[in-house]
């Protein structure tokens, strides 16, 4: 197939960037194949680094053949001679496997100085991550490969004009590479039946937390919310892993820069403008379950953090507007915040969503700004009320002993660890506010539940 | 307003020309829209972090207008509320990671960030504090590194590395931990930085700024006892009025030397006689080297930064570097050699102050050649900043002080000297010198147009008595490092090469005040020119107190006396040469010195067997006490590794058994350390 065939081709099935922007596959080909440069790159991102996701891990473990294939038709559809394939260092096996592919093709004449006899030469390199999150991102990429500290550059250019050593280069991740030799194979109406009309194809979705099914799940986009967390997944469980009918509560899609989605989801077809449509995006494919004895607030925070500890720091919005909103966020978990936190969350994390530099920084806030969407309550709850309904956040407890309810037994009084409780026996108990640590030693011990507000 | 045409865009709804600008941001500002930046300079690449120019183009959103290619037919918007309430947020954001110690900071005058708040209408930050105070680096003799203040624009670094070649400092660490610094988080004054101070001039805050020697100097001025005398360099004279609202480039020399005077210097003389003094020692030494096949080309040695490079990255080409000391370095040597006799004082109460447009001239000026007996020849270097300080604080109304002049006799010189302030300066005057020199006939025709101009890299060929001479003038240390590399493979057809390290040349260094643009260092050279233009001599043989100088005192130009004050030696810096790891250590004053080389090809060759088998000698034979073991970095022998130095002695191709050998006959024959220290030569072989 000549080249603009294979771009066609790709274009017309659809196929779109399973990495995390979704952007055509076809159009990014395209765009690096009308390039007049005698030297053109191709890249394969196996730098996964969402917590919790490990779909590309899988496909570079289990199936490394699929992405040098995928590789070598993009480098064939954009006019390269040299491909690069950069996996996450902390993937040892991933690394090895995929080294292996390699060398086992270039011993088959697959890939090297004279492609099946073609006499056409293709250069495969294996490189390893150099550990930062945000090298996922293609210019930091490029620069780590340069050589360079692993920090995202403006745009454009964009890498399909100039991009490794300043040549015209395609990044693509290795799922969408894994996809490639399939459409090619059975022809793009073949890869449009299945899927939705925008989002042909299926995707794997890394469904973790507390679900009764964890694991790898390849599913047609457009599959709902509530075949892969309830079917597939076996329903949600409770902390100790036993089946809770009535436990769900939300869904973290997308990774640490995706959103939360809640049971008015849950019949949603999954793809990509649907989710971004409710401040989500698909991402590299993480599912995070979570029950109703999740803090939805400690949720975004933990994320935050992520966000906020691999932020390259370059840009100010997010180097320093992430930092704040974890702050802000901490205010609200420890009961310092007031009417002016929320607002200010808000304004700072669009702020940062629409003005960062690159896309970490333009998705960092989503995990707060869609927990504030469809979890505001709990937020008005820690800051109005300072409480936190699921009792995760320990600075707003406030245990206290039910008078009524207290025998006087003292049994929370030899578990609590700090002597903060006091009483004579057969009388009411009571908790010093001061020396409580709010370690829930007393409740536990407490057998008629007098132990309140931990 | 211009009509709307294809290659126009509209701005705020006003329609600008698109007329060949890289981006919308200096198209904004081209429709007087100053769009606020941090990381945005027309010389250095784009870098888009401060997020403060963003526009909002429609249909596309909102970006930066740093990293926007202009386009026929966009509509741009600079000023929504949205993009207003963004950057209100990036600059509280900064704030809220600042050290607000405004009032007491050097760059409190001309802080950006300052005035962005001020700008921005910003009465109070919503975020708070996350400041986590960090020490300040005060290693370097010319620069003080403040994390505290610093925005992370990354100007600094940019301009170390695209404009000087450098890069020196670098981001470190990730997320908020992110900070500047040296590699390996080594202070300055330890790394390869050359003190160029061009770092300190793109910052738009106080994180780097000049080392101030303000405070000794009012000290100094104070003392009676000593007798303070102070040299002006000529690119001071067409920078100090900036600071007190004149124009660039604007010639206030009568203004500071009354200013001076006003502050209590003795005496108030000029470098430009210095430079004169320059012109003819380099000017022979030029033309002995090109008459007697001596080594070319010659590169001109004025520039500190430029000799600390050299000693740093081209080692080889010593020998092409003129060994003239540079107008401040020969002033401050000349004098102190001269005026103590005739004042009747010690030289040892004769003190000099430089005033320099430069931060590298505070490192030359402590070089331990540029002084006798511990003594420097020049004791403090205030650049221009420094000098408007000391004005301000004096309350002194510069602007509006009765012009006086120059002492004499080092208060004389003529226009040859003067030039020396701008890029291809040197190289005129020297010229004007060796032109005259070589024909042995005067020279009407004075200005030599072909070295003068902004370009990075300028050649010219002139024929001077029949002979071509082939010409460089550069400026920037990355251009130089072109020419520094086309010399070092034997590719250069220059016989002399003039090297400044800043854009400009000092009319564009560090010490000048603040806003180094192409524009003001434009005024800043034309008013040096004019200078030139407006004095009665031109060439620095024409200088009537130079020749009495060389007659009276100096002897001969080039000659024993001349060049034991006027000229110097330089020395390899490519390797640290304190960096060794004492693994075994002894308070002996008689103990026997052994360095292991670890470098990598030592090391590859098995030094780490030879510096373990050594270690566990000394143990098992008893010889702590005896013994100095360290662990060497480079000793420049990498062809005969492993090296060992065994007091002083250089063993090549060494094993272990073979360093035990020599370590013991040198404890049983009683020989320990030789001449050298061993792990510090690195030059004479022993």
């Amino acid at each position: 197939m000549a080249p603009e065939e294979i771009c066609k081709l790709i274009t017309d099935s659809g196929l779109r960037g399973r990495g995390g922007g979704g952007f055509p596959t076809g159009r990014k080909w395209d765009a690096a194949r009308v390039q007049n440069s005698t030297k053109k790159y191709v890249i394969c991102n196996g730098d996964e680094g969402d917590p919790g996701a490990f779909m590309n891990r899988s496909v570079m473990e289990g199936n490394p053949h699929s992405v040098i294939e995928g590789l070598m038709i993009a480098a064939r559809a954009i006019g390269a001679s040299e491909t690069l394939i950069y996996v996450r260092a902390e993937y040892p096996l991933a690394v090895e496997r995929v080294r292996r592919a390699v060398a086992d093709a270039e011993g088959e004449g697959i890939l090297g100085k004279n492609v099946f006899g073609t006499g056409l030469s293709l250069k495969c390199e294996v490189m390893e991550g150099a550990g930062a999150f945000v090298c996922g991102e293609e210019t930091a990429m490029i620069a780590s490969i340069e050589g360079q500290r692993g920090m995202p550059r403006p745009k454009p250019p964009f890498p399909a004009q100039s991009g490794l050593w300043g040549k015209p280069t395609i990044i693509n991740n290795v799922e969408t590479l894994a996809h490639v030799s399939r459409i090619l194979k059975v022809g793009a109406e073949v890869f449009k039946s299945i899927g939705t009309k925008d989002s042909p194809g299926t995707k794997t979705f890394a469904l973790t937390g507390h679900v009764a099914n964890t694991g790898l799940v390849e599913v047609p986009f457009g599959t709902t919310l509530r075949e892969i967390v309830l079917n597939i997944g076996g329903g949600i469980t409770d902390d100790a892993g036993k089946i809770w009918k009535t436990g769900f509560k939300a869904v973290q899609i997308g990774g640490p820069s995706g959103g939360c989605l809640t049971e008015e989801h849950l019949d949603l077809p999954l793809a990509y403008e649907s989710l971004r449509a409710v401040g989500a995006m698909v991402g590299s494919g993480g599912l995070v379950a979570m029950n109703q004895g999740t803090c939805m607030v400690s949720i975004a925070r933990f994320f935050m953090e992520f966000t906020q500890r691999e932020s390259c720091g370059k840009c100010v919005l997010c180097r320093e507007g992430t930092n704040q909103l974890l702050a802000l966020l901490d205010d609200v978990i420890e009961g310092r915040a007031d009417a002016g936190t929320l607002e200010l969350l808000e304004k700072l994390g669009h702020a940062v969503q629409v003005g960062s530099l690159c896309g970490l920084g333009k998705t960092a806030p989503n995990p707060v700004l869609s927990t504030l969407r469809y979890f505001r309550k709990e937020y008005e709850e820690h800051i109005f009320e300072k409480r936190c309904r699921t009792g995760r956040c320990k600075a707003l407890l406030s245990p206290g002993i039910n008078e009524v309810k207290c025998k006087g037994c003292g049994l929370c009084i030899k578990a609590c660890p700090t002597g903060a409780i006091t009483g004579e026996k057969k009388k009411p108990h009571h908790i010093d506010a001061e020396l409580c640590i709010k370690c829930g030693a007393c409740a536990t011990a407490c057998k008629i539940h007098a132990v309140e507000g931990i | 307003m211009n009509k709307a045409t294809e290659s126009t865009l509209t701005i705020d709804g006003r329609t600008v020309a698109i007329e060949g600008e890289q981006n919308l941001l200096e198209l904004v500002r081209k429709a007087n829209i100053d769009l606020p930046t941090f990381c945005y300079h027309s010389e250095l690449s784009v870098y888009g972090a401060c997020r403060l120019c963003l526009v909002q183009v429609e249909g596309r959103g909102i970006s930066g207008a740093c990293s926007t290619p202009p386009e026929p037919g966009l509509k741009v918007l600079t000023t929504t509320p949205e993009i207003r309430e963004i950057r209100k947020i990036a600059v509280e954001l900064l704030l809220a990671n600042h050290d607000q110690s405004c009032p007491t900071c050097s760059r409190s005058a001309n802080c950006q960030l300052q005035s962005l708040a001020q700008r921005l209408g910003i009465k109070k930050v919503r975020f708070k504090s996350v400041h986590q105070p960090v020490p300040l680096d005060e290693s370097s003799p010319s620069l003080v590194r403040d994390p505290n203040k610093c925005v992370l624009c990354g100007d600094c670094v940019r301009m170390c590395s695209e404009i000087q070649g450098i890069g020196a400092i670098d981001f470190s660490h990730r997320g908020h931990e992110v900070m500047v610094q040296p590699a390996f988080g080594k202070p300055l004054g330890e790394v390869e930085c050359v003190n160029c101070g061009q770092c300190a001039s793109v910052c738009p805050t106080g994180a780097l700024t000049i080392k101030s020697e303000v405070d000794k100097v009012w000290e100094l001025i104070a003392d009676k006892a000593k007798t303070v005398i102070v040299q002006i360099a000529p690119a001071v004279r067409v920078g100090l009025g900036e600071c007190f609202g004149l124009k660039p480039g604007e010639i206030t020399t009568g203004r500071i030397v009354a200013a001076l005077k006003h502050l209590g210097f003795n005496q108030v003389y000029d470098t430009s006689f210095a430079a004169d003094l320059t012109v003819i020692e380099e000017g022979t030494e030029f033309l002995e080297r090109k008459t007697q096949g001596g080594t070319l080309p010659m590169f001109t040695s004025c520039c500190p930064g430029w000799v600390k490079y050299t000693e740093q990255y081209f080692p080889e080409l010593l020998p092409n570097l003129s060994t003239c000391r540079s107008p401040q370095a020969m002033f401050g040597s000349l004098v102190k050699a001269m005026l103590p006799d005739q004042m009747k004082i010690e030289r040892k109460d004769l003190k000099v102050v430089a005033i320099m447009p430069c931060t590298a001239k505070k490192f030359e000026a402590q070089r331990p050649e540029m002084g006798v007996d511990g003594d420097p020849d020049v004791d403090y270097v205030l650049t221009t900043q420094e000098l408007a300080h000391m004005i301000q604080s004096a309350g002194i109304m510069f602007d509006t002080l009765q012009p006086e002049s120059f002492d004499m006799p080092f208060g004389f010189y003529t226009g040859a000297g003067v030039i020396f302030g701008n890029s291809g300066g040197v190289m005129e005057a020297v010229l004007r010198y060796a032109a005259e020199k070589a024909t042995g006939q005067r020279l009407e025709q004075v200005d030599f147009q072909q070295v003068r101009g902004d370009s990075g890299l300028r050649e010219a060929t002139i024929t001077v008595n029949g002979s071509e001479l082939k010409l460089a003038v550069v400026h920037g240390l990355r251009n130089a490092r072109v020419v520094a590399e086309q010399v070092r493979a034997g590719k250069s057809r220059y016989d002399l090469i003039e090297v400044m390290a800043c854009p400009g040349g000092c009319i564009g260094g560090a010490g000048q005040p603040v806003s180094t643009t192409r524009d003001t260092r434009a005024l800043r050279t034309k008013g040096l020119y004019h200078a030139d233009k407006m004095l009665q001599l031109h060439k620095s043989q024409d200088n009537v107190f130079i020749t009495e100088c060389y007659a009276k005192f100096l002897g001969d130009i080039g000659g024993e006396k001349a060049h034991h004050l006027l000229h110097t030696t330089y020395q390899s810096r490519r390797r640290i040469a304190d960096e060794s790891l004492a693994l075994m250590q002894s308070e002996n004053e008689d103990k026997l010195k052994v360095s292991v080389c670890l470098g990598t090809n030592c090391f590859l060759k098995g030094s780490q067997e030879v510096l373990n088998g050594v270690l566990r000698h000394g143990e098992q034979s008893g010889m702590e006490g005896k013994l100095d073991v360290r662990a060497g970095f480079c000793f420049e022998k990498c062809e005969s590794g492993p090296t060992v130095m065994i007091g002083g002695e250089h063993i090549p191709n060494c094993n272990a058994a073979k360093a035990i050998e020599e370590i013991d006959r040198r404890i049983e024959n009683d020989e320990p350390a030789g001449t050298c220290n061993g792990h510090s030569c690195n030059h004479c072989g022993k």
